[in-house]
């Protein structure tokens, strides 16, 4: 077990691609990490570069305490499951599983042994004796996942493991993963680009694009603060409603015609915002009034207990999450109140940072 | 079945018989021919005798000739199925610039180097390196002439492989030649397979390499050898002639049934699992 700590990491691609730029991010011991962030952001690099499989071109892998960013793979005490699992076709379950074993020269019999047991334990006992070929999805997972644990490493780098497993089998290996990992506790670093695996998973989540980290922080942290614009569109089964505003005199945000609370702080008036609310925290009223934002229904998508709910109107695009039982349908208008405790205001330009850190005072209460 | 259906059914058939019947003649040939007391140049009922057989048994050149045969085709198997995967592999995973062209190359140049035409330059290259009536210098300038259609092949056996395989092994600290040994040797087996096969095939069948880089009757493969069989008023020893045909083509047509039953041939690489 031990902590990673990757420093000025940067990767150049030959041919120019340059994959991390600068990452900066510390990996506790015994830390269940996740790397989230949009497909091509360079989460394969990241644990590839930890591995030993990628030179890093600048910068400093730490794994325990020691800088290992010139070992090579083999010599990292690091175990990789990768996205397509990697089995060897021509070896059976037992064979696969004792790989690891039998580089490090241990007798067939003890590595048969101790193979047995490890797929044993991740419910492998019947399969032992097939190919990979002739195993389910779920079932091949678990041979890549026992065979990373037959070594004992000190960090289990996993690249999408539950991405080749339907939607029903992803819920269970999910589940599964999480009770093992907490049971091994080894510091593991998990790639994914769902951010409901992220969030269901992850002790911490490091939410990246275009190499770089765009914020790090807990789940619920991630959630209910994202740090920037990206990040608050990227997590969240529905993205935020970000909306451009003003803020005005009377510490509200003006977005087209409505003047929503907010957390203003001591941002002047007539500063450009963007007012970030999700879909879950606006609320449905029956009546209009200067801080509801009101449009016309035109998409209604039903989530089985929920619906989702898009509207038009001054304010621009908004969705809104409404209870199944809401008659909604499309045409008819609607008003929707923002729950102010859960408005955050971004900067619109730049990276469109995060602006206020200051919680919104309880009297703004929404419907007044 | 209408009558005009049946006809054409008939016509069919008949035209197959005849195109078989062409090309199984010589093999009928073959059959008969060793065990005929009087064998010609035509398929014919033998008056049966082994008597073929014993005078060749007593043919002391005969049987050495096989023996190195055997030899010839043995070294060159071994040395192009080793260096043939090796390449394969480099090539595979190596990104060299024309890497595809090069091969391109090599394949087009390989039919010329074991071909009648570099028949001078590869006599006088055996002798200034003193390979001349050497095995060594035949299985040499043999393997040379197989390598790039056997690379060629193999190659496309190692692309099929997935590097993530070899990833994954080198992460729990395989050295390069444990990889090879424990994933890419038989991930690709019935590629070598193939190759092996094919190239002890050719190296049988050659007359013209050893007939000219081997000068000793006592080093000369059963091709050569057999060119050698005439009998004392200069006619070609049909008896003798056929028997070792029949001799000489058994062990190429049992090698290929005992391994196209253990690995299969195939001649396109992606994994059976
Ligand atoms: N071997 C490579 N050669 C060149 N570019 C690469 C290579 N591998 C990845 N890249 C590029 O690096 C970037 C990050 O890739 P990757 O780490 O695979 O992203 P992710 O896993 O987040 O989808 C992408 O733009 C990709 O095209
Ligand atoms: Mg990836």
């Amino acid at each position: 077990m031990a902590a990673i700590a990757l420093t000025g990491l940067t990767k150049d691609y030959p041919g120019g691609v340059r994959a991390l730029d600068g990452l900066e991010l510390d990996v506790a011991d015994g830390e269940f990490f996740a790397l989230l962030g949009p497909s091509g952001c360079g989460k394969t690099t990241i644990l590839r570069t930890i591995a030993g499989l990628e030179e890093a071109t600048a910068g400093t892998v730490v794994i325990g305490g020691d800088d290992v960013t010139r070992l090579p793979p083999g010599r990292r005490d690091v175990a990789m499951v990768f996205q397509d699992y990697a089995l060897f076709p021509h070896m059976t379950v037992t064979d696969n599983v004792a790989y690891p074993l039998r580089i490090r020269k241990v007798p067939t019999a003890e590595r048969r042994g101790r193979a047995a047991e490890t797929a044993g334990q991740l419910g492998l006992t019947k399969q032992l004796d097939r190919r990979p070929g002739q195993l389910s999805g779920g079932q091949q997972q678990r041979v890549a996942l026992a065979r990373a644990m037959a070594c004992h490493p000190r960090v289990f780098l996993f690249d999408e493991p539950l991405s080749n497993l339907d939607a029903r089998m992803r819920l269970e290996a999910r589940t599964f993963l999480k009770r093992l990992q907490r049971e091994l506790a080894v510091t593991t670093v998990f790639v994914t680009h769902d951010q409901a695996e992220a969030l269901a998973l992850a002790d911490r989540i490091a939410v990246l694009s275009d190499g770089r980290v765009r914020q790090v922080g807990t789940p619920t942290e991630v959630f209910r603060r994202p740090a920037n614009t990206f990040v608050a569109s990227f997590i969240g089964s529905t993205p935020m409603n970000l909306l451009p505003g003003t803020v005005t005199a009377g510490a509200r945000v003006l977005v087209g015609d409505a003047a929503l609370p907010a957390p203003v702080g001591e941002i002047a008036p007539g500063t450009p915002v963007v007012y970030g609310i999700r879909p879950e925290y606006l609320r449905l009223t029956p009546t209009a009034g200067e801080d509801t934002v009101t449009g016309e229904i035109t998409v209604v998508e039903n989530l089985g207990s929920t619906q989702l709910l898009t509207l038009e109107g001054p304010a621009g695009t908004v969705q809104v999450v409404v209870p199944e039982d809401s008659e909604a349908a499309p045409g008819a208008p609607l008003h929707v109140v923002p729950r102010a405790d859960r408005a955050l205001l971004y900067r619109p330009d730049g990276d469109g940072e995060l602006l206020t850190n200051c919680p919104t005072p309880g009297g703004a209460a929404p419907g007044a | 079945m209408s009558p005009r259906e049946l006809l054409g059914r008939v016509g069919r058939y008949t035209l197959l018989s005849l195109v078989l019947a062409f090309f199984a003649l010589p093999l009928l040939w073959l059959a008969t021919a060793p065990f005929d007391r009087t064998p010609e140049i035509a398929a014919s009922w033998p008056e049966f005798t082994l008597d073929n057989v014993r005078e060749l048994l007593d043919n002391e050149n005969a049987l050495r000739s096989l023996r190195n045969s055997v030899l010839l085709a043995g070294g060159t198997c071994a040395l192009v199925v080793t260096l043939s995967a090796l390449a394969a592999y480099a090539l595979s995973r190596v990104r060299l610039p024309g890497r595809d062209g090069l091969l391109y190359a090599l394949l087009l140049l390989s039919s010329i180097v074991t071909g009648t035409a570099a028949m001078v330059p590869l006599f006088n290259l055996a002798y200034e390196l003193d390979l001349i009536d050497s095995r060594l210098g035949v299985i040499l300038v043999l393997t040379g002439g197989l390598l790039p259609s056997a690379i060629f092949i193999l190659k496309d056996f190692t692309d099929a492989t997935p590097v993530s395989y070899e990833e994954s092994a080198r992460v729990f600290g395989a050295s390069p030649l444990q990889i090879v040994r424990h994933l890419v040797v038989p991930l690709i087996r019935p590629g070598l397979a193939t190759i092996g096969v094919w190239s002890v095939a050719q190296v049988w069948g050659n007359f013209l390499i050893p007939f000219l880089l081997l000068r000793s009757p006592e080093k000369s493969p059963a091709a050569v050898v057999m060119y050698t069989f005439y009998t004392e008023g200069g006619q070609p020893d049909l008896a003798l002639i056929s028997t070792f045909s029949l001799l000489y083509s058994l062990p190429v047509v049992l090698m290929f049934l005992f391994v196209s039953s253990r690995y299969g041939f195939r001649f396109h690489g992606g994994i059976k699992r």
